[in-house]
């Protein structure tokens, strides 16, 4: 059939790259002991789930991943909002502005993160340009990138807002670009305030891109990797930086690699953990979204 | 914030609050724009100073007055940056170009041929969409280690190039063009393939170059998969260059170095988006994601 003949290219990309691995990797997952070299196992059980479960390195993963996911989702949607709502009440310099907002999109994660790390860093020769400034106010320099936990989560959150604000601030101005403008002159014949106008009007309009953005933000940010790396550098869990991708890669990879199936056991709880939230998301938004078609 | 403004406007003269209310609003986008410009400016900053200079800035310096290029030829010379550049151009090129000929084809087996088992098929495709990448690249690993492609370009491009996403954007695409067109073109006994690159691929050209640009970027920035099957020098990324120059390249300290070759790396994308503005971020806003 014509129509088959057509679509093999992509069947078979599809089917060799990604449905035979989707298959194996649960497979994977259940073999107990597998050996990487001689492509063996001992037998079939959830020994893989219950060593990451266990290994001290994965729950410092997960810990890392909700914290940057609990503080950067809300900042960068909220910030997004009203960084929207500014553009789309502006008229002179909106094109440059939205120009440059989305400039973080193209760019290479690990090359800014680079920088990210220059500004942030304390060196013996310098204490760098955030620290520059903290003196100017008064406080004392912190090492952001060698320093205490909590400098380095400070800092991987503002790189992740950094880097996902592009896309939330584009998909929010074409959505406020498209609530009717009748409503608005309907609120203001009746003498509305601003606010109230945003809270009644705006928001409830675009209510379900918010949620859309948010579970994208949550799907995204659990997946969190290449922004460490390019923070801290390929070993994460000597930062005490990783995450759960992370510990996905290194227990495949890398001087701690080489074990696909404690891998994959790790790969499959997040997945559990990421649809988990997705559901979450979706239920309660059901109840607060407007949709109007 | 201030909804207000965004009524039809009546200037009434000595409107303070509403002058007010632009002030700050003008006020809050030029500062966020400031801290997307900063990084930018300092990678520049740094990479035209010296390293003597740099390294004897305890105080870092927000400008400089002898501006050097001496780290970009660095940068080209101490590590093999050059090799990096051409080896992420080669495999943007390849994997673009086959994932546009696996995609046009499958775009226009779903949007205008008919055959047995055509929306079983279209909702699997549709369902492998939430399959994150994390789950697949595991095995994919295993695949490419065992038949002895890594540090190949062959193990490189074929994981990378589907994208279910941009079959199901452009078959979206094909399915608008008329039908009549094609029975005229049946009539004149075009064949299948001669209508579609005569007839559908001129018509989509604004989605096929978008699938197009969006796909380079995803190509140009990617990390991972290059890293996990490229450990020899002569095969790495831009993003695993700069990993490795980081890591062990001019020697820790040399950061004026880095930053140029930052800078080489980062400008490309930075050139393509300024052309192509309005394409991408309407290509993005009809369904790119990142992060």
């Amino acid at each position: 059939m014509k129509g088959w003949l057509y679509l093999l290219p992509a069947v078979l990309f599809l089917g060799f790259f990604m449905i035979y691995p989707l298959i194996d990797v649960f497979v994977y997952s259940f073999e107990e002991g597998y050996n990487f070299a001689s492509q063996t196992y001992f037998g079939t059980g959830t020994y893989n789930y219950k060593y990451v479960l266990r290994d001290p390195y994965f729950l410092q993963a997960v810990k890392n991943t909700f914290i940057l996911v609990v503080i950067t989702v809300p900042l960068s949607t909220g910030l997004a909002l009203l960084i929207s709502v500014g553009l789309s009440s502006i008229k002179p310099l909106r094109q440059l502005y939205q120009t440059v907002f989305f400039l973080p999109y193209v760019t290479n994660t690990l090359a800014v993160g680079l920088v990210f790390m220059i500004l942030f860093k304390k060196t013996p020769y310098s204490d760098g340009f955030v620290n520059l400034l903290i003196n100017w106010f008064g406080g004392k320099s912190v090492d952001f990138i060698d320093g205490p936990y909590w400098a380095k989560m400070f800092v991987l959150c503002l790189y992740t807002i950094w880097v996902v604000m592009p896309f939330k601030i584009l998909i929010l101005t074409s959505a406020l670009a498209s609530v009717n403008r009748q409503y608005y002159d309907a609120a203001k014949i009746d003498g509305t305030s601003g606010f109230r106008i945003f809270r009644k009007i705006t928001l409830p309009m675009i209510s379900p891109t918010i949620v859309y953005l948010i579970i994208t933000g949550f799907i995204g940010a659990f997946k969190a990797y290449s922004d460490a790396v390019a923070l801290f550098g390929t070993n994460l869990n000597g930062a005490q930086m990783n995450t759960i991708v992370g510990y996905v890669y290194d227990m495949l990879y890398g001087s701690s690699g080489g074990y696909p199936s404690y891998a994959s056991a790790a790969a499959i709880i997040l997945f559990i953990i990421v649809l988990t939230i997705t559901c979450i998301n979706l239920l309660v938004s059901k109840k607060h979204v407007h949709y109007i078609s | 914030m201030n909804q207000k403004t965004d009524l039809k406007k009546e200037k009434k003269p000595g409107d303070i609050k509403k002058t007010v209310g632009k002030g700050i609003i003008y006020l809050l986008l030029t500062l966020w724009a400031l801290v997307v410009l900063f990084p930018f400016y300092w990678m520049i900053l740094t990479s035209v100073k010296s390293y003597g200079t740099y390294n004897s800035e305890f105080i870092p310096k927000l400008f400089t007055l002898s501006p050097t290029i001496q780290n970009y030829v660095d940068a080209f010379t101490t590590v093999p940056l050059a090799r990096y550049f051409l080896n992420t151009v080669i495999f943007t090129l390849i994997t673009t170009g086959i994932m546009l000929v696996v995609t046009v084809l499958a775009a226009y087996a779903f949007a205008r041929l008919n055959f047995r088992g055509k929306n079983l098929v279209f909702l699997l495709f549709l369902s492998l969409m939430m399959i994150p990448s994390e789950l697949v690249i595991i095995t994919n690993y295993v695949t490419v280690t065992s038949l002895d492609l890594r540090n190949t370009f062959t193990g490189l491009i074929l994981p990378s190039v589907t994208s279910v996403f941009y079959i199901y954007l452009l078959k979206e695409n094909f399915e608008q063009v008329p039908d009549q067109l094609y029975y005229a073109a049946k009539v004149d006994g075009t064949s299948d393939l001669k209508f579609l690159w005569k007839v559908m691929i001129p018509i989509c050209k604004p989605t096929i170059v978008t699938i197009t640009i969006l796909k380079a970027i995803e190509c140009w920035n990617s990390y991972v998969w290059p890293r996990l099957v490229t450990d020899n020098e002569l095969y790495y990324l831009v993003s695993n260059g700069i990993q490795s120059i980081r890591e062990n390249g001019f020697g820790r300290e040399n950061i004026p170095a880095m930053m140029a070759a930052v800078v080489v790396i980062s400008v490309p994308l930075i050139i393509l988006f300024l052309v192509f503005r309005k394409t991408i971020m309407a290509g993005v806003s009809r369904g790119g994601t990142k992060g």
